[in-house]
């Protein structure tokens, strides 16, 4: 057992490397449920995402513009959700579960070919001096774009949601989508730009997977992450900055307990491997446990609207 | 997948009726294969499929072939190796060592279908059969290859499931590095599953965080060399597929597992009439383990060195577990030239002195 042998900067560091999938799709996701909409399809738009995102980086040769296509493959295949369950009324639940089986099979289907080829490298932010701080540097000025991003992107959704408009409407059509409906404003066109929200994050999530963290095309490379994105976004109780707080938590014992492998810490690999999910899961139900746990969840989620009056 | 499997049968079936030769289709023998992960992995299941098309290729349309992949090991292999025997599959290969059970307690209700599993040492019934190759011998000289080249003397090895196949892989690369190289140590991670590019990407990382600069993998996918690439000085190896794309750094070599001699024998015996029970093991002198280039990235007497190792391995002048070796806990397992039989390795299942940490149990 060689605890030393652990340096906790290079560790944060690539614990917000491994939470980034996460947090953009748990992000996009949040923004649909505030919305009153469940999409249970997150892993699948996650995977189009990343099979998009490589294809279009692989022909372009520019991983930005690879990303671009991710995220709007991730919307794309959204709009089917979107024009399943806001337009013909269809049961969400049943509808996002078809969606991500759909997903993982067309993933299969565009990436035949695509197996085995190397991606163009994602390069760093250059930070200049700043990423030569010791200690410091490495954890906060090393980083690829998309680590700044998803950031930004719960800045932005937590800003969005709590002081302007367009997130007070938003939260309306969610909590109660007839008394938006009646003061006029546009339920099923605003929830229809929350689900291409939410699958351009998941595409983009993705992509980062395929992109960036792997980085190549193998079929199922996601791997779960999108129903991980699903159960944060609930324990996180829909509130932003916990969804970092969670994904973070989760990257980090993910990292750290190959890292604790690695340095031979005499607790046996079958607890380590499933730390992560029992710890992120647990602490995110206490902080959830406190008051106001109840009023959390959007009143009208999942609830599909029709303007019969 | 299921899926495509399907459509492929079901197409087949349609185009056969409407001719009205659907008696034809009875006299083709049918070969089914079930794979672990999806034949893109590039790697383990990749290989299988290799060995799949060279049977098509060698048998052609004396046989017919259907597979599914990604199939998870454990009660979901039985259902679909029981549709497999239904749909009349003669014979069907199934390639992972999780299969084990699902494997002989299907074989038990269908005695007229012949059934190969994989890396496992059960035969519980006359139709079950097995085949592995010696894996350990290519690693005997990956192992010789890290030694030589790290520079931290800190091997890295990513390994699937505790069980032999991968203990035999973790011991004979160890043995091998230490003998060229008295300092090196070992770390072991296990990664607990067969195919996850993700997570077989984050073990590679957290090695390469602790200093480790050679990696071996013995997972399914090529993420451990893309992680790898990222790293400038840290080189790996290809696992079960010739995985040439990351050439010539950081793969520097690789293992190549070749099946298709070994499927195209035992379809022909069964068309032959000739087919038996069997159990075979078989390396780098049967061909069945394949050792792929080894690129300018290592210098070239670790080359030759690292052939020659290969070469006396192919012709049986050299066993890679060969004593005196000791057990992890200091124990006498093999005295001063005495080689390990069979039966050992295939129910190995500790570590040799010098590696540190527990098998997982």
């Amino acid at each position: 057992m060689d605890l030393s042998a652990i340096n906790p900067a290079v560790l944060v560091a690539s614990l917000m490397m491994a939470a980034v999938p996460i947090i953009l799709a748990a992000i996009g996701e949040l923004v649909v449920e505030k919305s009153g909409v469940l999409n249970l399809g997150v892993e699948g738009m996650m995977i189009i995402g990343a099979v998009c995102g490589f294809v279009v980086a692989v022909k372009t040769g520019s991983p930005f513009v690879g990303f671009l296509g991710g995220a709007a493959g991730g919307a794309g295949l959204s709009l089917i959700f979107a024009l399943l369950t806001q337009v013909l009324l269809a049961n969400q639940v049943a509808t996002g579960l078809a969606l991500t089986l759909f997903g993982l099979g067309l993933s299969s289907l565009l990436g035949q070919g695509f197996n085995g080829i190397k991606p163009p490298a994602t390069g760093k932010v250059p930070m200049g001096p700043l990423a030569d701080i010791p200690g410091v540097g490495p954890v906060l000025f090393q980083h690829n774009l998309g680590v700044y991003l998803s950031i930004a992107v719960i800045a932005a959704v937590w800003w969005g949601l709590k002081y302007s408009r367009m997130g007070l409407i938003l939260r309306a059509v969610g909590e109660n989508h007839d008394a938006a409906h009646a003061l006029g404003y546009k339920v099923v066109r605003i929830r229809i730009a929350a689900i291409l929200f939410g699958g351009a994050m998941a595409g983009l999530g993705g992509a980062y997977i395929s992109l960036v963290r792997v980085p190549q095309w193998t079929d199922g490379i996601t791997a779960g992450a999108g129903w991980i994105a699903l159960a944060i976004v609930v324990f996180a109780s829909w509130r932003p900055w916990r969804v970092l707080i969670g994904a973070y938590l989760f990257g980090g014992i993910t990292v750290l307990q190959l890292n604790l492998q690695v340095a031979n810490v005499p607790i046996p690999v079958e607890y380590l491997s499933m730390a992560p999910y029992l710890i992120t899961i647990l602490v995110l139900v206490i902080m959830s446990s406190g008051r106001g746990r109840a009023a959390a969840a959007p009143a009208a989620l999942g609830q599909n609207f029709h303007a019969s009056r | 997948m299921q899926r495509r499997t399907l459509l492929t049968t079901a197409a087949m079936g349609l185009g056969l009726s409407m001719v009205g030769r659907a008696a034809f289709a009875q006299d083709k023998l049918k070969v089914g294969f079930i794979y672990v992960g999806p034949i893109g992995d590039g790697g383990w299941t990749f290989q299988h499929d290799q060995g799949r098309l060279a049977l098509e290729a060698a048998l052609g349309d004396k046989i017919e072939t259907v597979y599914q992949e990604s199939v998870p090991e454990g009660a979901d292999s039985e259902r679909v190796l029981t549709q497999m025997a239904l749909s009349g599959c003669k014979i069907i290969f199934t390639t992972s060592f999780g299969y084990m059970d699902a494997t002989n307690a299907v074989a038990a209700k269908f005695p007229d279908v012949m059934f190969e599993h994989a890396t496992g040492f059960k035969r519980d019934s006359a139709n079950v059969s097995t085949y592995n190759a010696r894996f350990y011998e290519g690693r005997a000289v990956m192992g010789t290859i890290a030694g030589r080249m790290t520079k931290s003397n800190k091997i890295g090895y990513i390994g699937s499931f505790p069980i032999p196949e991968v203990i035999q892989g973790i011991n004979s690369s160890f043995i091998h590095a230490k003998k060229v190289n008295p300092d090196v140590s070992i770390s072991v991670v296990w990664a607990y599953t067969w195919f996850d590019p993700a997570k077989e990407a984050d073990a590679a990382k957290a090695l390469i965080e602790q200093g480790v600069d050679v990696i071996l993998a013995h997972t399914d996918s090529t993420a451990v060399l893309a992680e790898a690439a990222k790293t400038p000085g840290v080189i790996g190896f290809g696992q079960a597929s010739d995985m040439a794309e990351y050439k010539p750094s950081p793969r520097v070599s690789s293992i190549i597992d070749n099946w298709g001699p070994y499927y195209i024998e035992r379809v022909q015996a069964l068309l032959d009439g000739t087919y038996a029970q069997k159990d075979t093991w078989a390396g780098i002198g049967g061909g069945e383990v394949k050792i792929g280039e080894i690129t300018d990235a290592v210098p070239a007497e670790v080359k030759a060195e690292a052939e020659a190792l290969a070469a006396s391995i192919a012709d049986g002048s050299y066993h890679p577990f060969t004593g005196p070796l000791n057990k992890q806990d200091g124990s006498v397992w093999l005295a001063e030239g005495e080689r390990a039989d069979d039966g050992t390795l295939s129910g190995l299942n500790f570590y040799v002195e010098g590696i540190v940490g527990d098998i997982p149990k």
